[in-house]
């Protein structure tokens, strides 16, 4: 009896199968197989900052080109890309790692709240709604819709500076934080030499005394830094300053000129101290903090808070503020690439 | 629980018409009804943006140092749609800045320091009533225009656009909105009672410019004496009938208006046109009269100032462009732990970040709300009750498109009306879980409109 | 400005109406129910309420602080209404174990499971309730007699039983109570259904505070009503009368309580109505065709499962048509 049931299930079972083989042969979907080699290679976060709908889509894609450039993986970088040339035989375009940068510093201390926001917590509805708590209605309104947008977990809201603060170790400059910010403040720029860049942290366009009312480390459009720039790589439009990070050659001139110590300088070395001129006062270097920034850590050694109002005099410098030699920096070139 | 005024309504209410889908009956407050409209004393320098209309703001130009009289043009209209901008006082132009409106962006305005009050000579400053109008629809239009009227309800929108409609559209009646349903506000009310006879020529002249026979006010049932003394005058004007309305916000929003009083629905992504209806608010109807018979451009409206704490509740006529720290003062001052201040009502307002935002033509009221009923209350989950759908008078579903809005569903929302909504506040005014549902909506509806207007390109 | 201005988008006022006015309005129509069944039921009735109202509080409490870890919800009201409505599906000799196992399938599985008020697509009484019969079926179904003389009796578990009116009818429609008995409570059953004038009161208040609207319960007795009628009017001797229907067994109770719950229920009328004869139909199929006497439960749970379609396809009215 039982060997009966075996044999006719079994028999059903043969007939089953070979019917799929059949039916998958005949629908079966030709799909390039280089398409499956690239997108084992590619890192399969489907972000789209590729500006392609997934890894696989960016497969596709690649394979469809004929050449390799204009197509980047942000996430993987180079690295990747080296291995996608490889295998579909094409050459892979160089490109430089960029990274986000948050063109804001108008923290708690700096940027005195003038109103009370009770809306909904979304940077966009209270963008929609009027210019925010503060008298800067162009800088970060620290409710995370960039923190929201990211997938890599590589931007977090700083809790005591209430600013968005980019972890340039987890960014792969997909861009998703650009789109999410509503006042347009991040920006991705070169991640630079030895990860150093140099910004313009300010995105006021008002003129500058209204914006330095409104916030202590504004951009107020006095031009010192145009002046001099000797690579031309500074634009001054609408009150605010603006470095062109492909012409920028860190030499950090502008940095040491501005008053208001809204352009940044990251990742260098710090500078030698140098007792003489009173302007250098105010252009306290800003090293930010790379690691975790998400946890409440201020540390004094790397973060450095600019002077809201009264000019220090070189005999006065609290606890790291560190100065901005003007002669001294030639050895601060440019990397080689 | 929506608390329900029974007091306020009448034993002949459900005869009275109303709009047919949602609505709410917020508790009226009008402190200040029956109050004399009262001038407010000029100001030492009046702010006057250049944006006070929907459409293309205003080209100045009058230059720092130039002197002005009150009615001198100030700023030409930047397009089809937009208005022309006039000062409201006389003086020197002190500059051209930018100034936070009440929109809490900085946004030029012209700013004016005040010397005397002298007015153009083309005014017609006397007080008495002229009934008759000899102009032609296209004269009277001009001057309209002319005059810089816009929409007095809060809308802003250019009243001669909307007297030119667009080819295929044919007004049939005009409906006035002397409705008023927001809260605390009685601008309208004072000025049909003081103004009555003129704001009626004011109809007539409508009337001839988009060449129709019949016009019908609506006021809402509560203004009892306004209805009285209006449907007593119109007897003596052929073609106008006042219509009293039963009492539930936003009865005075325009598709709700039209649907009240001649039963048609507007479609959704219609104009109003298209059913025949050409509505404006009794302010503007005002604006008109002076503007075509006395030559007067809308330098001024009346402003209610009001709120359960302030000394002196008023309604006062203000020249456009005074700051509203003016008007506070006038009223008593600004209350011990006041929260807000609101540019218009408590519905569909704007929250001031300060008291310097200066009054525009759309600027019907300043409320002033104490500490603790400002503060929002934390929101719970959507327990799916659907009094928001009830609420709406647009017949929207609030929670699903919030829900739409906060998930990025841009499809579903647009499926769902989004672009509908009038932004009356009525859904979040009745969730039992405080859900912000307006604000999400109003957030949606850009994304939503942003993409169609993309997708038509 | 020298104190900070609150700044919001509008509406800068609101009606006052919040979660918990609605929850304690329910519980305040329960009022006149429970009263009846404290005087029919007495102690027996005490204990089942008391008992299924803590440990669906309890419950709520310990899962939303310590499994779910965030903050405790049961000042809302909603895990007291689910006690209480759970208490009233529940005869009134139910051991008081198995009653706190009822509420933890409530609140755990009804309610909690699928992340608290608001996103349950189940009624978590019901859930309850039918766990309860599927898995303790005896005692579930042997329901205590009301003796009319005695108010108040204090007697528990060790209640006399009897067959409800559901069953008579179930077994041939021999020695029905009256209409009067029906109305006011004299007959076996859970707590709450027995009376139905309490329930219609209870009704009436609900609609004055505009708590639910009248299209699910109209429609829900409606189709009752005219299904059954039919029925009788095809065969008079099998099927009972259709207001014998409507007066016995849970249906007042589901329709006017157990059915309007907001989260399960669809949000628009026409949605609504849509429900209402859905569930008449399948509780007249059950009652009429099936094995249990009782359909009503099973009917609202299978119509809590298609109320998420019914959203989808049946919208509210829309300005200006379409």
């Amino acid at each position: 009896m039982i060997l009966i049931a075996v044999i006719t299930l079994g028999i059903i079972g043969a007939i089953g199968a070979v019917f799929l083989y059949a039916v998958s042969r005949k629908f079966e979907v030709y799909e390039d197989p280089r398409i499956g080699q690239v997108q084992e290679v590619l890192p399969g976060a489907n972000c789209g900052g590729c500006g392609y709908p997934g890894c696989s889509g960016f497969a596709a894609a690649c394979i469809k080109a004929d050449t390799l450039d204009g197509l980047l993986c942000s996430v993987g970088g180079d690295v990747v890309m080296a291995r996608v040339a490889t295998i579909l035989g094409k050459d892979a375009a160089k490109s430089e790692p960029k990274v986000a940068v948050v063109r804001c510093n108008g923290t708690c201390e700096a940027r005195p709240r003038t109103n009370v926001y009770d809306g909904t917590h979304r940077c966009s509805v209270e963008s929609a709604l009027y210019g925010g708590e503060t008298g800067c209605s162009y800088g970060c309104l620290g409710y995370g819709d960039c923190v929201e947008a990211c997938k890599f977990d590589a931007i977090h809201i700083n809790p005591v500076t209430m600013i968005a603060e980019v972890d340039e170790d987890k960014c792969t400059s997909c861009g998703a934080c650009v789109k999410a910010c509503p006042k347009g403040i991040i920006e991705l720029r070169k991640k630079g030499p030895k990860s150093r860049r140099i910004y313009v942290s300010c995105m006021n366009k008002d003129k500058g005394a209204i914006a330095r009312k409104a916030c202590a480390n504004a951009c107020i459009g006095c031009g010192k830094c145009l002046k001099e720039c000797q690579f031309e790589a500074i634009t001054i439009t609408s009150n605010l300053s603006y470095i062109d990070f492909n012409k920028c050659r860190m030499c950090r001139k502008c940095v040491a000129v501005c008053p208001t110590g809204a352009i940044h300088e990251l990742n260098f070395p710090p500078r030698k101290a140098e007792p003489a001129a009173a302007p250098e006062a105010k252009a306290a270097v800003k090293v930010e903090a790379q690691a975790a920034p998400a946890t409440k850590s201020v540390e004094a050694k790397t973060v450095a808070k600019t002077e809201p109002a009264a000019p220090v005099t070189p005999a006065e410098k609290p606890e790291a503020v560190k100065e901005a030699p003007k002669a001294a920096d030639n050895n601060n070139e440019i990397q080689p690439k | 629980m929506t608390i329900e005024n029974n007091r306020q309504l009448s034993k002949n209410t459900i005869m009275l018409k109303t709009f047919r889908i949602g609505g709410i009956h917020p508790p009226e407050n009008k402190l200040t009804a029956g109050k004399k409209i009262v001038d407010l004393a000029l100001p030492k320098q009046v702010i006057i943006p250049l944006g006070q209309h929907i459409g293309a703001p205003a080209q100045p130009i009058v230059n720092k140092g130039d002197t002005v009289k009150v009615g001198t043009l100030i700023a030409k209209a930047g397009g089809f749609v937009s208005a022309n901008i006039h000062s409201s006082v006389s003086g020197k132009v002190n500059k051209i800045d930018v100034a936070i409106d009440a929109s809490g962006y900085r946004k030029p305005a012209v700013f004016i320091d005040v010397i005397g009050d002298d007015w153009e000579d083309t005014i017609d400053r006397s007080d008495t009533l002229v009934k008759e109008c000899n102009l032609s629809s296209k004269e009277i239009i001009d001057k309209i225009a002319a005059a810089g009227v816009v929409g007095m309800g809060g809308a802003q929108f250019p009243t001669q656009v909307k007297l030119l409609p667009p080819p295929g559209n044919k007004a049939e009646l005009v409906i006035i909105n002397g409705v008023e349903c927001e809260p605390y506000l009685t601008a309208d009310h004072s000025l049909m009672l003081e103004k009555s006879e003129e704001i009626l020529v004011g109809v007539t002249i409508l009337m001839k410019a988009v060449n129709v026979k019949k016009a019908v006010i609506g006021i809402e049932n509560n203004k009892k004496d306004a209805i009285a003394k209006l449907t007593k005058l119109a007897a003596s004007y052929p073609g106008i009938e006042i219509q009293p309305l039963q009492m539930k916000y936003p009865q005075g929003g325009e598709k709700q208006l039209i649907d009240a009083i001649i039963r048609r629905q507007v479609k959704s992504g219609a104009l109003p046109i298209s059913t025949g209806a050409v509505v404006q608010n009794v302010g503007t109807c005002f604006a008109i009269y002076e503007a075509v018979i006395k030559n007067k451009p809308l330098i001024e409206r009346v402003v209610t100032v009001t709120g359960k704490a302030v000394k002196n509740a008023s309604n006062f006529r203000v020249r456009i462009g005074t700051q509203i720290s003016e008007l506070i003062e006038a009223a008593g001052g600004v209350p011990e732990n006041t929260g807000k201040i609101i540019s218009g009502g408590p519905m569909m307002g704007k929250a001031l970040v300060n008291t310097e935002v200066p009054i525009t033509k759309g600027g019907s009221g300043v409320l002033l709300i104490n500490k603790n009923e400002s503060k929002r209350q934390p929101m719970h989950e959507c327990i799916r009750c659907a009094k928001c759908v009830n609420a709406c008078p647009m017949g929207l579903n609030p929670t699903l498109l919030m829900n739409a809005t906060e998930f990025g569903n841009w499809e579903l929302a647009e499926k769902n009306f989004i672009t509908d909504c009038i932004e009356c506040g009525s859904c979040s005014y009745t969730c039992p879980a405080y859900r912000p549902l307006l604000d999400n909506i109003r957030y949606g509806k850009a994304k939503v409109s942003a993409i169609i207007r993309a997708r038509k390109k | 400005m020298e104190n900070n201005l609150y700044v919001s988008p509008s509406p800068h006022i609101h009606g006052g109406d919040s979660i918990s006015k609605n929850m304690y309005g329910v519980l305040i129509a329960l009022i006149p129910a429970f009263l009846v069944s404290l005087y029919f039921f007495g102690l027996g009735a005490l204990i089942v309420t008391c008992v299924s109202v803590v440990s669906c509080v309890a419950f709520e409490y310990l899962i939303t602080k310590y499994l779910l870890k965030r903050e405790a919800t049961i000042s809302d009201g909603s895990a007291i209404l689910t006690g209480v409505l759970l208490a009233f599906n529940l005869p009134s000799n139910l051991p008081f174990w198995i009653i706190i196992i009822g509420a933890l399938a409530a609140i755990g599985i009804g309610k909690m499971s699928f992340g608290g008020l608001g996103r349950n697509i189940f009624n978590p009484a019901l859930v309850g309730r039918v766990f309860l019969l599927i898995s303790f079926p005896a005692q579930m179904t042997t329901w205590p007699v009301v003796d009319a003389l005695q108010a108040f009796p204090m007697t528990y578990t060790d209640a006399n039983t009897g067959a409800t009116v559901l069953h008579l009818i179930k077994q041939g429609g021999q020695h029905l109570p009256d209409y009067t008995s029906l109305l006011i409570g004299m007959k076996g059953g859970s707590l709450g259904e027995v009376c139905a004038l309490a329930l219609l009161l209870g009704f009436i208040y609900l609609l004055w505070k505009k708590i639910i609207s009248w299209h699910i319960p109209v429609a829900i007795i409606g189709t009752v009503f005219i299904f059954t009628g039919i029925m009788y009017l095809v065969n008079p001797v099998t099927y009972v009368n259709p207001v014998y229907h409507i007066l016995s067994g849970g249906l007042l109770l589901g329709a006017i309580f157990m059915a309007t719950d907001y989260v399960t229920s669809p949000m628009s009328h026409a949605g609504m109505i849509v429900y209402g004869v859905g569930i008449g139909l399948l509780t007249s199929l059950i009652r009429l065709f099936g094995s249990y006497p009782e359909g009503m439960s099973f009917a609202i749970l299978i119509m809590n499962a298609l109320t998420p379609l019914i959203d989808t396809y049946i919208k509210s009215k829309h300005f200006g048509g379409k």
